[in-house]
């Protein structure tokens, strides 16, 4: 039976999560309802069997097993059955009420997200509402601008036609302007012509020239008529002159280009020179490529000849030849240069290169340290005013501290590895020490055994002699005891300081030197919030961290001091008992 | 550096013969001769009015004096004082007066350009040149004197004229291609004429002497022209001086520009010297007064100056023109080359208190001198590569290519250099104040510093 319950327990759990709520709701809303608003009254001892009936029927529908059959028919109930029935009933009703307390809900954080989505539409809305509103503003700005543009257009169109306007009556007055002062100096030229006229025609006050007596001509010549043989003999005289003029010019340019005719022979001899070496020199190395190397010592042969010919000659043919020498033999002089221009390059980018990279990297990692103290900053401008502006703000703050946190925490655990390896060697002296405890108990064991029987034996054979001597021998033992117990101890405090000495010290110094140093940087860059007034949250946070970790580093920074104060060596065994305490 | 004694003179009227032994200076209507080396007085002409005009004959044997108020010319022989001559052009008037080349003829040019006689002492013949153009520079002889190149216009065209000196023969006559022709000039050697429009152009013509174009040069258009033209001495090169500020130099075998000098306010990259005149107050400098020589001590209430050496950047102050001014103070006015065609001195009208020294070799600016007040007058010595110049003050400025040196007039009462006037050897310069004159003898053997 419990396990029937059970499967249907588990089908009526698949309906559940297949059916939609409301359904749900609804069927198992029947029979809670049913239970609050019926009567007690349902059954009396006199409908007993029609309401045995009635529930039968009532569970079978909500589908559990009968609980009673007409079959039966005997009033006796079959408990069990209906205590089956029961149990299934409460456990439905059961579901049915978190079922229920789901749904409320399910239905509360619908209605809020209803709540919530009527806001955000609500919301929208009014922004839908501004952006039209918007909208409309920059249409309207839009127009008036066209409307401006417009404008703008128009009175560029009128400005053009202005310009035009203006152009053309420039033109028409420069026009009637030169017109003008045409006529004026025409009339000008027509006044001087009069006024000449009347000022020879005067008579009072005529033009006149007075001389003592005439004087020779500068050169001494008598002046001649003019005659056509005096005009042809100025126009010669002025064409000599003129030719004279393009004589010495020419001359000039003869010069000249001699001039330059030298250069470039002594150009042409040099390159020949530098060539001619330069190829001795490849002769040797190039045997194999006699063919070529024949054809071009056939031109340079000729180049050689000409440049002795054209040293005399100075025909057309001459000169081409000169100059196509020398344009052949600078051709390879350039190709030469170029060559060794290339290898140079060449082996000067393979040597630069590596320093470009050099450099590039350096760059690089300037540039990165530049952003890392950048950041550096940054962090604690805003670290700054955030103290500054809201000192209680924990949350930001303690995520801004999360970052020193990390590298603390970091640092710390360096701390601790050493710190580990300390506490084993410590550990082992421990167990040393004990053992060597051990040992002496033992020792003392034998040894007061060993007394016992020698006391014994000076008990046994005492003898009026012995008396005088007894005294001495226990004190020597207690002497003897004193010592060992003396001895034993700085034996075991001994070796830790050997092993500090040796192993221990060179690690832990390392550890605090970079610990040291990276303290000091965060302390320079102000990363590290100062005691006292700085960010009180942070400090907790990180207190309380500290206090976690207190055990193992409590001894740290204590020993750091010392280390850096003086290299003590008892000072330093002194700590390190405090740690193997611990 | 010496000085001579202080002589008085009119209307800056004071030449030395083109022979360079003697001086002649007009004082009111008087014309006096001295002897340059001496200082004597040779000869005294007393002209009929105050002398406007004075120019000796090209072989130092005549003097011509005009008198454009009254349209009279005079000529004085230094061989036969005695002998005189005069000229009256009646009341057509007259605005120019030169001699001919020859030194046996005289232009004279009317009033209104409506003509130009010319006058032969020898025959006491004249004859006419109708139609010469008023403008910058309408007349120029070629430098041997064989040949007169003249701005004509007729019909409101403008038209070149080259006559022959000898005889007035008319040797060519053509039309330019010119709006209106502002100035013409030969080139040293006299086979090339340069011609160039007004300002409202920029048009430079090049004339061969038989008439035919040899090339047309313009570097721009619609803003103003050509302001100035210079040949070099060697004829190789021609620089024009414009109102944009530039200099252009053309060449004597393509006539194209070969390289162009800008005048920038703003120097801040060049291999030039830069100096800058420095006045000081003489009773700062007292100490320094005992390693001056003893004429300083005269001079004591005149201000001192001299050039000192400007790192750069250097900003030359500019005194913007008046656009609504006609001939605005803008542009290179005044191009002169040295003797021996190497430098290239220019003044820009906007920047009044510069000189720039141009190198024709490097084609590169090689000196710019800057001073306190603006510069009236330079030019080259006739033998060296050396330029004076002055500034209206008591001071004369010399610039040669071994350095600067300013030295003060030792005049009592103060001289204010107006021009100078080089001697034609070199020695010497005269200095011409409003109404005074003095001779400064250069140290020919040691270079000058200060």
């Amino acid at each position: 039976m419990p396990e029937s319950s059970q499967v249907k327990d588990a089908r009526r759990c698949s309906v559940e999560c297949r059916t939609p709520p409301l359904r749900q709701f609804s069927q198992l809303s029947l029979p809670l309802h049913r239970n609050s608003h019926r009567p007690s009254t349902f059954c009396t001892e006199h409908n007993l069997q029609e309401c045995l009936s009635h529930i039968s029927q009532e569970v079978s529908v909500l589908g559990l097993s009968p609980i009673w059959s007409e079959s039966d028919s005997d009033s006796q109930l079959n408990v069990v059955a209906v205590l089956n029935c029961m149990y299934d009933l409460i456990q439905l009703h059961h579901r049915s009420l978190r079922t229920l307390e789901n749904m409320e809900m399910e239905h509360l954080k619908l209605s809020s997200n209803v709540d919530y989505l009527k806001i955000n539409n609500t919301h929208l809305k009014e922004e839908v509402e501004l952006s039209k509103r918007q909208n409309t503003g920059l249409l309207e700005r839009e127009r008036q601008l066209q409307l401006k543009l417009k404008s703008l257009q128009n009175c560029l169109k009128n400005e053009k036609e202005e310009v035009q306007k203006l152009q053309n009556i420039i033109s028409s007055r420069a026009c009637q302007y030169n017109h003008e002062m045409k006529r004026r100096e025409r009339e000008f030229s027509k006044l001087r012509e009069r006024l000449n006229q009347l000022l020879t025609d005067k008579k009072e006050r005529k033009q006149a020239i007075d001389v003592l007596n005439n004087i020779g001509r500068a050169d001494g010549k008598r002046s001649v008529w003019k005659t056509e043989k005096t005009e042809a003999k100025h126009e010669g005289e002025m064409y000599r002159t003129l030719l004279s003029d393009y004589d010495m010019r020419q001359r000039e340019l003869v010069l000249e280009n001699a001039e330059l005719r030298t250069v470039m022979q002594q150009m042409k001899k040099e390159m020949v020179s530098i060539l001619k070496s330069r190829k001795l020199a490849l002769k040797g190395e190039k045997q194999e490529l006699n063919g070529v190397q024949a054809i071009s010592d056939d031109e340079d042969e000729e180049v050689f000849d000409s440049s002795k010919e054209s040293l005399e000659l100075y025909c057309i043919h001459a000169r081409e030849k000169l100059t196509n020498s020398i344009r052949l033999q600078w051709r390879r002089l350039k190709s030469h240069v170029e060559r060794l221009d290339s290898q140079v390059s060449l082996t000067q980018m393979s040597e630069p290169k590596n320093d470009d990279e050099s450099h590039e990297e350096e760059m690089d990692r300037l540039k990165m340290e530049i952003q890392q103290c950048k950041e550096f900053i940054q962090t604690q401008q805003q670290l700054l005013q955030k103290q500054l502006s809201c000192p209680c703000d924990e949350d930001s703050a303690s995520l801004q501290n999360d970052g020193y946190m990390l590298q603390e925490k970091k640092r710390l655990g360096e701390e601790w590895t050493s710190l580990e390896d300390q506490r084993k060697i410590f550990e082992r002296e421990r167990r040393n020490f004990t053992e060597a405890a051990i040992r002496l108990s033992h020792e003392r064991k034998i040894f007061e055994e060993d007394r016992a029987t020698w006391l014994k034996q000076q008990f046994l054979c005492m003898n009026p002699f012995g008396n005088s001597k007894q005294p001495l021998l226990p004190k020597s033992a207690s002497a003897s005891l004193i010592t060992e117990t003396e001895v034993s101890p700085p034996k075991a405090t001994e070796t830790p300081n050997e092993w500090q000495s040796d192993l221990a010290s060179p690690i832990p110094r390392s550890v605090a030197l970079t610990s040291s140093s990276i303290a000091d940087l965060e302390y320079a860059l102000c990363l590290i919030p100062e005691n006292g007034v700085s960010c009180s949250s942070s400090k907790h946070r990180k207190s309380a961290h500290v206090e976690e970790l207190s055990p193992l580093c409590e001894n740290v920074p204590l020993r750091r001091k010392q280390w850096r104060e003086s290299g003590d060596l008892s000072s330093h065994s002194l700590t390190q008992e405090k740690n193997s305490t611990i | 550096m010496n000085f001579s004694e202080v002589f008085k003179q009119s209307n800056q009227l004071c030449k030395v013969s083109p022979d360079g032994k003697y001086l002649a200076t007009c004082v009111q209507y008087r014309l006096v001769v001295r002897d340059v080396s001496s200082l004597q007085i040779l000869q005294l002409y007393t002209c009929l009015d105050q002398i406007s005009h004075m120019e000796w004959s090209s072989d130092s044997l005549f003097i011509l004096c005009a008198m454009y108020k009254r349209g009279l010319v005079q000529v004085w022989s230094l061989e036969q004082p005695d002998w005189h001559c005069k000229i009256d052009e009646g009341s057509i008037g007259l605005v120019s007066s030169r001699w001919s080349p020859d030194g046996r003829h005289i232009l004279n040019t009317t009033e209104f350009h409506l003509r130009i006689t010319v006058w032969s002492l020898c025959t006491k013949a004249v004859s006419y040149i109708k139609y010469p153009k008023a403008c910058q520079k309408g007349i120029d002889f070629s430098r041997d004197g064989c040949y007169l190149a003249l701005a004509e216009r007729r019909d409101c065209k403008d038209y070149v004229s080259i006559f022959v000196c000898d005889d007035w023969h008319l040797l060519r006559h053509f039309e330019t291609e010119t709006q209106d022709l502002a100035g013409l000039e030969w080139s040293p050697n006299g086979c090339v004429l340069a011609v160039w429009d007004s300002c409202l152009e920029y048009k430079v013509l090049l004339y061969s002497l038989d008439g035919r174009l040899l090339s047309t040069y313009s570097a721009y258009e619609w803003s103003l022209g050509v302001k100035s033209v210079s040949w070099s001495p060697s004829s190789q090169f021609l620089a024009i001086g414009s109102y944009d500020e530039k200099v252009r130099i053309l060449n004597h075998i393509t006539w194209k520009k070969i390289v162009q000098f800008d005048h920038p306010a703003a120097i801040d990259n060049t291999k030039a010297t830069v100096y800058k005149e420095v006045e000081r107050r003489p009773a700062v400098v007292s100490e320094e007064l005992s390693l001056h020589n003893i004429t300083m001590v005269s001079t004591l209430f005149n201000t001192q100056s001299k050039y000192e050496i400007c790192s750069l950047p250097v900003q030359i102050p500019v005194v913007k023109p008046d656009p609504d001014r006609a001939n605005p103070k803008i542009g290179v006015s005044v191009l002169a080359f040295s003797s021996d065609s190497r430098y290239l001195a220019t003044k820009n009208d906007n920047m009044a208190t510069a000189v720039w020294v141009w190198d024709m070799q490097k084609m590169s600016l090689e000196a710019l001198l800057e001073h306190t007040s603006a510069v009236r007058c330079f030019l080259w010595d006739p033998r060296r590569p050396r330029l004076a110049l002055c500034t209206g003050n008591s001071k004369l400025y010399l610039w040669s290519p071994g350095g600067c040196v300013s030295v003060q007039v030792p005049v009592e009462g103060g001289f204010q250099v107006q021009s100078l006037n080089w001697h034609c050897s070199g020695d010497s310069v005269i200095l011409l104040g409003k109404e005074q004159l003095c001779l400064c003898y250069m140290d020919t053997d040691q270079e000058e510093n200060s």
